[in-house]
């Protein structure tokens, strides 16, 4: 197998000064080194959208306060947003895409690993655009500061006559060079997958991470360009004396809309996606049996990636479509919710008759079971159009998507970190730290988002800098402020955890959790060149076939 | 299929009267609240307190009252569960599980709302509707989140049913647990049920989407035109002449004799949404894009609403006010608005300032020189109770601050701050408050 190490000639191995290392990380193309880079942009970015978050919150404590400006609140609501999905969400994602497909399909690197660079510092760039216009931006009203546009810009908003100046441009700009990233990494990680797999690693043999990763990023194929395309267009509008979507000569908000959720819709999927992903492979390990039923959670992944395209618009259910119409998309969003059971349902199927470990990866994942079933059925409440001419643009949708996104896909994220970290830095992540980190987020997020669907019900509007007193709004938003700041405190812990360990964890060694793909066979973390010998597979868990050479998977499959 | 709301109503009073006894044990409404869920748990939990704080004789009082409260809340959410029962579904465990959904959301709900009901006026509450479309779909909430309700039941029991039996015991040694791959009919039965249950949520929906985005206007409605500004509401009504703004004024609707409001949705500069929970859902005022919804409060009062579509800097402060009057009040409010405006005397001053200045550019008094449509129309004014889209209250303070610096009360709101000298403000606010 590929465990054995090229050997290097002593005299070159010696300490660099930090410029050097420095240079090295700049100038890198090397996957392992660019997942790495991606994930702490990512998390950089975590730690300013959160704190983003914790002012909405403080402002919204109870009614009437006067904590920030409306100004300043619609900018933070607006950042908190674009930063959360596209500055980390997606960077954090393409990370771990990143570092741990040519490990697990036992390639070297990247297909395209210049690419891979020029996509990462793209994706950098827009973050960096994007909070430039702290400085060089003028919203809303005038003064010079952030986009206040909310994260989607509904045009006439977005338009001039009522965004003057440049916040706006930035967040536009900020998208359209962050877009032109993602796209890059899409390809490489298509390219990737189809291109760079080991002997014997057939499609039918890939770990479930690679197959997820490849639908991904199709999705990215589909989904950023007609948002790059709209950002060109607005462009237009703003700046060459176009009317795509200039309401007042004649140009269409709605077809703004159609563009934006077209591709806001599969992001979601491009995003959980990925997580799913990791629980595929991170609940195998911890229950010691193979993924229940792969063919059909292949099957339920592409199937999901194809209808994903085809729900946009239950975003716009209000903006008063014909019956026809939102049937269609009440229909097909419902149909989403079929291969997404029997994602659930195969997982499920797993850990049942395994013996399930509960280390802290496993928890995250378990977390994520829980939560994303009650996300998903609060999703299919939504899909039942009536219901969401109520629940549409409230508190419960606000409540519905952090649901997914933090209670789902976060909480995978946090879970690959503790499962793949000593891969990466070659030190266990403490345990206890990170029980810590796990119930101290659990409690804050069910604090938070359980009890934000309630002022949905009572009608309280997302994105309002205060409201009335009197409607029922004030305890419940302040027990929300609370959960916050617990998950503040939480995240804390985590990156206390991550440097600490960094440090002073526990070796790992090459295989931790006793695990069965391939980035586990090499040394932790792996050399540049990743596997010395090109490794041969037979099955889908070549290391269960090295540990169990009389009882090979390659027999059943 | 209807679950009446009125013991809701009693329910929300009932935790009220609870709740006065125990701020007068100084204890908190969560803890109310809690108490009227496990009613016979909380009682034992009252004793204990009431025990702890006051004095004996106090203390039996107290003890005595909150027994006979929480008693006749049990009594009160039992009748609930009958009311409910009226649920048409067949099965009768589907009918349970419904009912105790339905139970815990009303109550809960109720027990939330029970902060927000003034007297006359109702709350946001969408579980509390008081017209058709916001009836009908209260009743598909219900059914889907009963459906909904049921399969987080099932999955969350497997879930904690695998994590609980099969976890990693000490006792099994290292060996691996048996390796299995999958199973065709399990997955095909997790794959199929699924399918069936979409299904009827999906013909459930389309029913209510056709029934209330397809109802035909009858001939009898009241028509309105809502326009949405950028931050306040101007509402037309073309057939009786009148314009008037944010707070709109529309007949109860007798089931006998329905007279549904009508509403042409349109937008003078961004993208509103119209949402007043308790008579219809929410639709959206885009420009370019006219849209349509209609409403039948069977109840009058004032309901409330407010914009729900990010449309600027001032979307918080973009309330709506609804009031559903009788007949013979809508008749008489219908007269009223017709008129020109009163022309006062003693106001000649307060005119001169306002047509003088630049007030008359966007405001309209109907019967004067004074025609602008880029702010509310001023006309009968002072027949409305609140002022800058429900941000304050119509007084003669407000007033005045409100022309003397719009953004101390609405920072960010497009009327600017005309800088009149103090003679002058108060001769245009007298000019105002003549305006009825």
């Amino acid at each position: 197998m590929a465990s054995d190490a090229i050997t290097v000639p002593v005299g070159q191995i010696e300490a660099r000064p930090w410029v050097d290392e420095l240079h090295q990380w700049l100038t890198t193309v090397d996957h392992k080194r660019l997942g790495i880079l991606y994930m702490f942009s990512a998390l950089l970015f975590l730690v300013i959208g959160g704190v983003e978050a914790l002012i909405i919150r403080i402002q919204l404590m109870h009614s009437h306060n006067n904590f920030v400006s409306p100004e300043v609140f619609n900018r933070m609501f607006t950042m908190h947003g674009t930063t959360m999905i596209f500055f980390v969400a997606m960077p954090v994602l393409f990370g771990f895409a990143n570092y741990l497909i040519p490990l697990m399909i036992g390639a070297r690197d990247m297909a395209f690993p210049r690419l891979n660079a020029f996509s990462f510092w793209l994706s950098f760039l827009g973050g960096l655009l994007l909070y430039f216009s702290f400085l060089g931006g003028s919203g809303l009203y005038g003064a010079g500061n952030a986009p206040d546009v909310g994260w989607w810009a509904y045009a006439p908003l977005g338009a001039r006559a009522f965004s003057p100046g440049h916040s706006s441009d930035y967040w536009t700009l900020s998208l359209l060079v962050s877009g032109f990233g993602s796209i890059g990494t899409a390809i490489n990680i298509i390219a990737t997958v189809l291109c760079m797999r080991c002997p014997g690693m057939k499609l039918s043999r890939m770990p479930l991470l690679a197959w997820l990763n490849l639908v991904m990023g199709g999705m990215v194929l589909i989904a950023i360009t007609p948002l790059s395309a709209a950002q060109i267009m607005l462009l237009i509008d703003r700046y060459l004396g176009g009317h795509f979507f200039d309401t007042q000569a004649g140009g269409s908000a709605v077809l703004w809309m159609h563009f934006f959720w077209i591709f806001g819709h599969p992001e979601v999927y491009i995003l959980v996606i990925p997580a799913f992903a990791f629980l595929s492979e991170i609940i195998p390990v911890f229950s010691r049996k193979p993924i229940f039923g792969y063919p059909v959670m292949v099957a339920a992944t592409v199937a999901i990636g194809l209808v994903s395209t085809s729900v946009w618009a239950h975003h716009m259910f209000t903006i008063g479509m014909n019956s026809y119409a939102n049937s269609f998309f009440a229909i097909t969003t419902m149909a989403v919710g079929v291969p997404t059971g029997i994602k659930i349902f195969n997982w499920i199927g797993t850990m049942w008759g395994g013996k399930i470990q509960f280390k802290v990866p496993m928890l995250f994942c378990i977390g994520f079971l829980f939560q994303f079933l009650i996300a998903g059925l609060t999703g299919i409440i939504q899909s039942c159009v009536p219901f969401d001419w109520q629940l549409s643009l409230s508190y419960f949708v606000v409540a519905h998507f952090h649901y997914v996104i933090v209670g789902g896909i976060l909480f995978a994220i946090f879970g690959a970190f503790y499962y793949w970290y000593p891969k990466m830095s070659g030190r266990m992540l403490s345990e206890r730290l990170g029980k810590w980190h796990f119930w101290l987020f659990l409690i804050g997020f069910h604090l938070t988002f359980d009890v934000m669907h309630i002022p949905g019900l009572l009608g309280m509007p997302r994105r309002i800098y205060t409201y009335e007193p009197g409607r029922g709004w004030d305890t419940l938003n302040f027990i929300i402020t609370i959960g916050a700041f617990i998950q503040a405190i939480a995240i804390l812990v985590f990156v206390a955890n991550l440097i600490i360990s960094y440090f002073k964890g526990a070796r790992a060694g090459n295989d931790p959790w006793d695990a069965w793909t391939l980035e586990w066979s090499i040394s932790s973390p792996p050399p540049a060149y990743n596997f010395a010998t090109v490794p041969t597979v037979a099955s889908r868990r070549p290391l269960w076939d090295l540990k169990h050479p009389k009882d090979p998977d390659s027999r059943y499959e | 299929m209807t679950p009446a709301p009125a013991w809701v109503v009693r329910h929300g009073k009932l935790i009220n009267e609870i709740r006065e006894c125990w701020s007068s044990l100084q204890l908190g409404a969560v803890k109310t609240r809690a108490c009227l869920f496990g009613s016979r748990l909380a009682l034992h939990s009252i004793e204990f307190r009431a025990g702890r704080i006051a004095a004996p004789d106090l203390q039996q009082r107290i003890k005595e009252r909150l027994r006979t409260l929480v008693m006749a809340g049990v009594s009160e959410v039992k009748n609930g569960r009958r009311e409910m029962s009226m649920l048409r579904m067949k099965s009768p465990t589907m009918r349970i599980l419904a009912q105790t959904i339905l139970l815990l959301f009303w109550s809960a709900l109720a027990g939330w709302a029970s902060e927000a009901n003034g007297p006359s006026s109702h709350g946001t509450n969408i579980f509390a509707p008081e017209s058709t479309p916001a009836k009908s779909i209260a009743d598909l909430s219900v059914f889907v989140l009963a459906i909904t309700g049921i399969i987080f039941v099932v999955v969350f029991t497997l879930i904690l049913y695998a994590l609980v039996k099969f976890r990693a015991r000490a006792t099994d040694g290292g060996r691996e647990p048996a390796q299995v791959y999958g199973s065709t009919q399990i997955e095909l039965a997790w794959t199929i049920i699924p399918i069936l249950i979409v299904v009827v949520l999906f013909l459930a929906t389309a029913r209510v989407i056709h029934a209330v985005q397809d109802a035909p206007e009858p001939a009898g409605a009241v028509q309105v035109t809502a326009i949405g500004h950028q931050y306040w509401w101007e509402f037309r009504y073309p057939r009786l002449g009148i314009v008037t703004a944010n707070e709109l004024h529309i007949p109860v609707s007798d089931p006998g004799h329905p007279t549904p409001t009508f509403l042409q949705l349109l937008s003078a500069d961004t993208d509103h949404s119209f949402w007043v929970p308790e008579l219809a859902g929410k639709t959206d005022l885009i420009p370019n894009h006219p849209n349509r919804m209609w409403m039948d409060p069977q109840r009058t009062g004032i309901f409330l609403g407010q914009c729900a579509q990010y449309c600027g800097v001032q979307h918080a402060k973009m309330l709506l006010h609804v009031s559903v009057d009788g007949p013979e009040d809508f008749a008489a409010w219908v007269r009223a608005q017709q008129k020109p405006a009163v022309e006062d005397a003693g106001a000649i001053a307060g005119r001169r300032v306002f047509e003088r200045n630049a007030c008359m550019n966007c405001h309209r008094v109907d019967g004067t020189s004074a025609d602008g449509h880029f702010g509310p129309d001023l006309t009968h004014l002072m027949s409305r109770a609140t002022i800058a889209a429900g941000a304050a209250e119509n007084t003669h303070d407000n007033l005045r601050l409100w022309i003397q610096d719009p953004s101390a009360i609405k920072p960010g709101s497009l009327m600017p701050a005309m800088k009149l000298s103090d003679p002058d403000l108060d001769a245009v606010v007298s000019y105002m408050e003549t305006l009825n």
